[in-house]
């Protein structure tokens, strides 16, 4: 058994920094990459591009950094645990096959993947069923909006993850696994943590959630002091040194950016987050009001305390649904009366839409550079406001008349208020609505449905 | 009493659930948490964000990181990809409620003074400096 586990946080989300997870690989030792790609609306996303190309649907990016690290993996054991594989973990370990070849690791390098939690085929049978998959928010059952639907994915927890650790592999590429469970996974296959240990697994859930964003625990987004964060350029990113006992520590590799103290940790730790109390896993539920937090020398916070309790009957879907169309364009007024022209653009504006009989759900004005983020709390703005970025967006169920919204805007630059420009970007773009739907599913529906394969490159 | 911003008494973190957005309020000087907990509660929260969140209010108290969390439901207009909000997902209502004022007593609100704010004469060539 062994007596410390180090998981490096690679990736925050489908688009952040490329070169991280290399960062993390060359800066020192760790013994676990975990590389979180997913979001509520990047499911969807993969869906529609797997509806066009049937390969498609996982986070490319993965693909070529793999070909990058794979060297390593191969040389010091390192494991790889990701949900990368989007609505398409076959695709994507398949893919990953072939660029291990590539990279000269064939024979050295085993791909796990995790498949089974993408209900969308079974919706019919599921409802059928009994399984009525009601909005958590509005009670309403899923019939509603089933013809809408674009994606529909269960939230996993561990299991999967350790069952592929205990099979050889190295590389792990799941669907829509929880990102905690990127961490805690491992966690519970390298210290032999058992599905009943709550307290354990509840601190290997908050491990895993300072790790799911990445540099937000080292200074990324950090409000508290932000201006004294060194070297940002080169942020280290986390890394969750975890002991059997289910205490960790917090740090980053020596020689990189940012910083690790219990208020760059606090930050993420609140973020995204529900009742404290009761953070539900798929796994366990997790108290973080027990949380306890000191201080381990420079750029280490020491985790104890971690109280957790039974995990619950029922797992989350994230479901996805085309809800209608949206589109948001701008135009910048400059001084004098910035503000006075930008109104009297947007009366102008909604009075033409008017004639033209659009009709929206929403029509929405705000002025960047004054009340864009703080609203009504912003107040009036003063007379002599330099500029202003007059930032209009429209959404209704008609896509033609949001796309006539589109092209009423670069007329108002020569029929309408003076003084304006920044309209180089050119006319709004028409953007499908995917709305969410969050509901609960019990978990015997999907968990038999899981499945692990193992391969060899 | 001296009003004082709860930006030079806290710092704060927001992300989002669907509509909902949450914020957590951390004090910096854990002395100063129960301040936070006994002023800046459900009421004047929701009296705070009028116009902005129209839901209702809900808070936690994590004493242990001397933070509070709470949610605010309604917010986002309509959350996720169906806002039209510049800040569809919340991420900086974090500072929105950093500018509420409370009553805090005179020696806190000397102590804090500046607290939270780029000091004068920084520069952004001095990024990473004290």
């Amino acid at each position: 058994m062994r007596d410390l586990l180090r998981i490096a946080s690679g990736q925050g989300f489908w688009g952040d920094d490329l070169d991280a997870p290399v960062r993390q690989v060359e800066g020192g030792p760790i013994d676990v990459l975990m590389l979180d790609y997913l979001a509520e609306v990047t499911m969807s996303i993969m869906q529609k591009q797997r509806a066009r190309d049937p390969g498609a649907g996982y986070a490319r990016d993965f693909v070529p950094l793999m070909s990058r690290i794979f060297p390593a993996v191969a040389e010091r054991g390192i494991r790889v645990v990701t949900n990368a594989g989007g609505v398409n973990p076959r695709g994507c370990a398949e893919a990953l096959v072939e660029a291990g070849r590539e990279a000269g690791v064939a024979g050295r390098v085993r791909i796990g993947r995790v498949e089974g939690d993408d209900i969308l085929e079974r919706l019919p049978e599921l409802i059928a069923a009994g399984h009525a998959l009601e909005n958590m928010e509005t009670g309403e059952p899923l019939t509603s909006i089933l013809d809408r639907v674009q994606s529909a994915n269960v939230y996993i927890g561990a299991a999967p993850i350790v069952e592929a650790l205990e099979r050889g592999a190295h590389v792990i590429v799941t669907g829509r696994s929880t990102d905690t469970a990127l961490t805690y996974g491992p966690m519970m296959h390298a210290f032999g943590w058992s599905p009943d240990d709550h307290d354990r697994l509840a601190a290997g859930v908050v491990a895993g959630h300072i790790n799911e964003c990445g540099a937000q625990s080292t200074g990324g987004n950090c409000l508290a002091d932000w201006w004294t964060l060194p070297d940002m350029a080169t942020v280290g990113f986390p890394i969750v040194e975890a002991r059997p006992d289910g205490s960790f520590v917090v740090t980053k590799h020596p020689g990189t950016g940012g910083r690790v103290t219990r208020r760059t940790v606090t930050e993420q730790i609140v973020y995204e987050m529900g009742d404290p109390s009761t953070y539900i896993t798929p796994d366990v539920v997790a108290d973080f009001t027990t949380i306890r937090l000191d201080d381990d020398g420079p750029d280490r916070v020491k985790v104890t305390g971690v109280k957790g309790g039974p995990r619950t009957p029922f797992l989350k879907a994230s479901i996805a649904y085309s809800d209608g169309w949206k589109a948001t364009g701008t135009l910048t007024y400059a001084w004098p009366d910035a503000v006075a022209k930008a109104r009297a653009a947007d009366r102008v504006l909604r009075e033409r839409m008017d004639r033209l009989g659009l009709v929206f759900d929403e029509v929405r004005t705000e002025l960047v550079g004054w009340d864009s983020t703080h609203g009504p709390l912003a107040g009036e703005p003063p007379a002599d406001l330099p500029e202003v970025q007059l930032r209009i967006g429209v959404r209704g169920p008609d896509r033609s008349a949001v796309e006539r919204f589109t092209r009423e805007l670069a007329p108002l630059i020569l029929t309408g208020p003076p003084s304006v420009t920044g309209f180089a970007g050119g006319r709004p773009r028409v953007q499908e609505i995917m709305a969410y739907w969050p509901a609960l599913i019990r978990r015997e529906a999907v968990e038999p449905g899981l499945a692990v394969d193992v391969v060899e490159v | 009493m001296t009003r004082v911003p709860l930006v030079h008494l806290a710092h704060a973190r927001s992300g989002d659930k669907g509509d909902t957005a949450n914020v957590g309020l951390i004090a910096y000087d854990p002395a100063h948490y129960p301040l936070l907990v006994e002023a800046v509660t459900v009421e004047a929260v929701k009296a705070h964000f009028t116009g902005l969140v129209h839901g209702p209010v809900e808070r936690f108290e994590l004493p242990n990181l001397h933070a509070l969390n709470f949610l605010l439901h309604g917010a986002l207009g309509g959350g996720g990809t169906r806002s039209l909000m510049n800040d569809a997902q919340g991420k900086v209502f974090s500072t929105a409620l950093l500018r509420m004022e409370i009553d805090v007593p005179d020696e806190v609100a000397a102590a804090v003074r500046g607290r939270g704010r780029v000091p004068a004469g920084w520069t952004p060539d001095r990024y990473g400096s004290p």
